[in-house]
């Protein structure tokens, strides 16, 4: 349970948190049309005949649509609906061609689901928690007027409409701008894993209704709620709660009422307003569509549909902290996102490949590297590095020569700088710069036995017990060796002849 | 030399074939026939010579190349208004789609192009395909060449919402015209006109490219002088169509090669409701006769119950207006058509302002009704209910077919009526749809063939129905009537 509480006036009040999360489907064409869903095209260059609402036309469901949203409700664990229905929303607008929206009221694609969030003790999620999902149903976009291309006139933009949405609806579990931060980026990353929805909040691609309601601690009855449109950031998400939540203790200690209705966020106040109430609502006249048939899914389309299903996020971490022995973070943030992940298991692969050694024996060390060694170098590089050379080939050569003693950490670093900045290859790098550890016993040797003949007293007194000073000889014979001696070289010899 | 405009389908097809005569020819005719009553009958709301004779040019030189014609080459048709028409003005008989040219040509009216027909121009209907008697057009009644005897002047309907195809085929303007019928928009008119027409199995033609009505019910199909004629215009219009969802995925029969009048070993089921009281005699009169004919085909007569017929009607006036006041909704003077904007109006000033001028009352009550039904609160009491009732008239239907073949039953409960005598009563109105409407609600194949003339000299038809996906039984039960009825009346030409 979530200690988000608010401190009010009048006592200490919870809120109550639920999402109804637009995501657009990826897909070639439209949910019910064959025109492109390319974002960013010139006006009204992507619309159908059906788009445009001309008399006589007649929707044709695309199964690609259909797929992924039976694709994501498995990638949720959600009951698939074999039998479902599309019905018309009814609402007069110009961005709305038809005057209806095909969507699913009665019958949807998608029945109950559910979404894990992890622990996050510093954002305030002390513990794993499960969130449920009511339903995903399938539906067309609108369209977009354009409100600043004539000094009286509106204009439409068509492209968008028809575009498929799915809208993935949440149950109130949530109970801190946090959880509800945490659900939006893990239902992302689903997404993104599976592949159904590329997850681009800037662009629209992923935009959140969030609706919330305040009760004091120990109430059992919910509030009146609110709910805020077109939310299109984690963080908009999260100032969006922050602010309501205010706003409507504040209303309450005052002796008003919170009323039901939809609001809109102003990013650049930070404040929601209200743009309607339950008394303007439209009445949508719900009712099955009969230009379409029902939907009815065959049982070889639902085995094709989950074995197309990727590993999801969360068997992925498992797996990377039980077979691979990563810690719960580096596993966590290197499955958070698809880029990351595929990045990582490509040089892992490669690494323990190219060192004959099971995954599970490097991984650490690769897991290292990628979150923080290569990131750490790239940054530091900035404008200087070529990212293009930064290939998986390059980084396992450079952890491979690591590995086997050929370099030292440092150096690493230090030929990754090169190859970003030239795309010279790492053992060339290694062999031409110095960039090498000496692992010549002789040369080494010739050092140590110098450094201990200098240093006659040190090496009574570690005889004598003062093991700390193992640490001054390493140090010594590094200095010796300009800091290219292989330390595990130095160190067995030191060990060796001090005895 | 022949009057070409006194042929059908077949005699047109078969002569232009043989070389009797030309399709530019046939082309000629029906254009003369059309030009000299667009004043007086009001058939069509834009006529097409040009297009049709362009079409018997294409005809006459495939067949001088010794090319394969099609099954409808060199016959000229009508095309109702609610088809869209590539390049030609598709109006649906309303203001607010007046001057509209579709950039797109209906899959229906391209099979029956590709078919070797051509266009004479777009009928007239009423108003959406909303109404019984063609007098809810924007573009003006269409009027019948139909009189009562005894030289009344009555202007009559020709009856709707086809009435511009029916008032075409039987004043001999064109062979054959396409019609739809969502409650009997095809066989009501083809009543009231002494032609005969054909209402498909719902999803056997299309739907993709016609104007939308009540899509769950609106199907096209053919008005034509006989059943012959049907048979070889609804193998032309029909097909599977990936482009419409309640297309049916089916093989099209040949109909015509089918065509068989011979009734033994098939039962023919009456039903007994259908014996409504205030039906005219003579209409049941005609039922008797029609009973007697197949009986002579050698039909096995059954009595048969659908005992939810009388809630049809109520049903279908809840679901076709649902559907309508949505399907309606996309004429918002937005994109294309009428568009009303007052000085200063706002959007919603310019939506109002554009469906008042733009619908006509006819579609407004059907809109208002629509919105009603389908609103909150109202919804489980209309919609839903009236959902309840259409599957158990399907149902009706189910039970039937075992003990029957196909059904018979009349068309319509009255002859044609005077132009007027009905349009202040639309619930009077709505009851001429009766007895075609429990068809339509169960998607079933249905037809009107000429039966006879009442005392007044006005024609009557009688309605087969058949299971769903056997129009050829409700065809060959229609021809059985046809050789029997000797339905030779016509239309004496007072225009």
């Amino acid at each position: 349970m979530s200690n988000y509480r608010i401190h009010g006036a009048t006592g200490e009040w919870e809120v109550v948190i639920g999402l109804e999360v637009h995501a657009q489907v990826t897909s070639k064409s439209k949910l019910f049309s064959g025109a492109d869903t390319t974002f960013g095209a010139e006006p009204n260059t992507q619309v159908s005949l059906i788009d445009a609402a001309m008399p006589g036309m007649l929707p044709v469901p695309n199964a690609e649509c259909i797929r992924q949203a039976v694709r994501t409700g498995m990638a949720i664990e959600a009951q698939i609906n074999k039998y479902s229905r599309f019905d018309r929303k009814n609402y007069f607008y110009a961005d709305l061609p038809q005057g209806y929206q095909i969507s699913q009221l009665y019958h949807p694609i998608v029945g109950e689901g559910q979404l894990l969030i992890e622990k996050d003790e510093k954002a305030g999620i002390p513990e794993d928690k499960i969130i449920g999902i009511e339903r995903i149903h399938v539906e067309q976009d609108a369209g977009k007027l354009m409100h600043d291309q004539h000094p009286t006139m509106s204009y439409v933009d068509l492209n968008r409409c028809g575009v498929a949405l799915m809208e993935i609806v949440s149950k109130p579990d949530m109970t801190s701008p946090a959880e509800a931060g945490a659900y939006v980026r893990k239902l992302r990353s689903i997404l993104r894993y599976v592949g159904s929805c590329d997850g681009n909040m800037e662009q629209g691609s992923m935009r959140a209704d969030v609706n919330v309601s305040v009760r004091k601690v120990g109430d059992t009855e919910l509030g009146t709620r609110t709910e805020t449109k077109n939310v299109n950031s984690v963080r908009f998400v999260m100032a969006v709660i922050e602010s309501e939540v205010r706003r409507q203790v504040d209303l309450i200690e005052d002796g008003g009422e919170v009323v039901q209705e939809t609001r809109l966020y102003d990013p650049d106040k930070n404040e929601t307003r209200s743009m309607r109430s339950k008394e303007d609502a439209h009445d949508y006249r719900y009712f099955p569509d009969p230009d379409l048939l029902p939907l009815n899914l065959e049982d070889d389309f639902l085995e094709e549909c989950r074995a197309s299903l990727p590993e999801l996020p969360d068997a992925k971490r498992l797996r990377y902290i039980n077979e691979l022995g990563l810690s719960e973070y580096n596993a966590h943030v290197l499955t958070a996102e698809v880029e990351t992940f595929a990045r990582f298991e490509t040089l892992l692969a490669i690494t323990a490949e190219h060192l004959g050694k099971p995954e599970s024996d490097t991984a650490t060390t690769v897991a290292n590297w990628s979150m923080s060694t290569a990131p750490g170098v790239v940054k530091s590089l900035g404008d200087e590095a070529n990212l293009e050379y930064a290939t998986a080939e390059a980084q396992a050569a450079i952890l491979k020569m690591q590995d086997t003693g050929k370099i030292s950490g440092g150096q690493a670093k230090e030929i990754y700088e090169i190859v970003l900045k030239t795309g010279r290859s790492p053992d060339e790098i290694a062999d031409t710069e110095g960039l090498k550890q000496v692992s010549d016993t002789g040369a080494i040797e010739e050092a140590i036995d110098a450094i201990i003949a200098a240093n006659g007293d040190k090496v009574e007194q570690y005889k004598g017990g003062k093991d700390k000073l193992f640490g001054f000889f390493v140090g010594q014979t590094m200095k010796a060796m300009q800091g290219k001696a292989n330390p595990a070289v130095v160190n067995q010899l030191l060990k060796d002849k001090l005895g | 030399m022949t009057n070409l405009t006194e042929l059908g389908v077949a005699a047109i097809r078969d002569g232009v074939a043989k070389g009797d005569f030309t399709a530019r020819e046939v082309a000629e005719a029906f254009n003369a026939n059309v030009a000299a009553a667009q004043d007086a009958l009001n058939a069509f709301i834009v006529t097409t010579p040009d297009a049709a004779l362009a079409a018997a040019d294409a005809v006459d030189a495939d067949r001088a190349a010794g090319k394969e014609l099609g099954r409808m080459a060199g016959v000229p048709i009508g095309m109702k208004d609610l088809f869209a028409t590539k390049g030609v003005q598709t109006t649906a008989a309303s203001h607010i789609l007046e001057g509209f040219t579709p950039q797109y040509e209906s899959t229906v009216s391209s099979n029956l192009w590709a078919a070797g027909a051509g266009m004479l121009g777009k009928l007239n209907l009423d108003q959406f395909a909303m109404g019984s008697s063609n007098e809810t057009s924007y573009f003006g009644n269409v009027v019948s060449p139909w009189r009562r005897s005894g030289g009344s002047n009555t202007q009559m309907s020709p009856g709707g919402s086809s009435g511009g195809s029916s008032t075409c085929v039987s004043a001999r303007l064109a062979p054959a015209a396409t019609g739809t019928d969502t409650g009997g928009s095809i066989r009501q008119p083809a009543a009231f006109a002494g032609i005969t027409g054909v209402k498909p199995t719902y999803g056997r033609c299309s739907r993709w490219g016609v104007v939308a009505f009540a899509s769950s019910l609106d199907q096209a199909g053919p008005m034509a002088h006989d059943v012959r004629d049907c048979a070889i215009m609804l193998g032309a219009m029909a097909g599977f169509d990936p482009k419409d969802s309640t297309s049916l995925d089916m093989p099209v029969p040949d109909w015509e090669a089918a065509l068989n009048s011979d009734m033994k070993g098939k039962k023919v089921g009456i039903p007994k409701e259908y014996r409504m009281e205030g039906t005219d005699p003579e209409i049941l009169k005609s039922w008797d006769d029609g009973i007697a004919w197949l009986k002579d085909a050698g039909a096995e007569i059954v009595d048969i119950s659908l005992p939810h017929t009388k809630y049809a009607l109520p049903a279908y006036y809840i679901i076709a207006p649902a559907e309508a006041s949505s399907n309606l909704a996309r004429y918002d003077g937005v994109r294309y058509g009428l568009r009303d904007l007052p000085e200063g109006a706002g959007l919603q000033d310019m939506y109002a302002a554009t469906r008042a001028a733009g619908f006509g009352d006819e579609v407004k009550r059907r809109v208002l009704i629509g919105t009603y039904v389908l609103s909150a609160g109202f919804y489980d009491a209309y919609y839903n209910q009236a959902q309840k009732v259409r599957a158990l008239v399907a149902q009706d239907f189910e039970k039937a077919w075992e003990h029957c073949d196909v059904i018979l039953a009349p068309t319509t409960p009255t002859a044609s009526f005077g132009l007027g005598e009905k349009s202040d009563d639309p619930l009077a109105m709505y009851l001429n749809d009766v007895f075609a409407v429990p068809a339509s609600l169960a998607g079933l194949p249905a037809m009107s063939v000429p039966c006879g003339v009442n005392s007044e000299g006005l024609p009557l038809g009688l309605q087969i129905v058949g299971k769903a996906f056997d129009e050829q039984g409700v065809l060959n039960a229609g021809l059985a009537i046809e050789e029997r009825a000797g339905f030779t009346a016509k239309p004496e030409k007072w225009w």
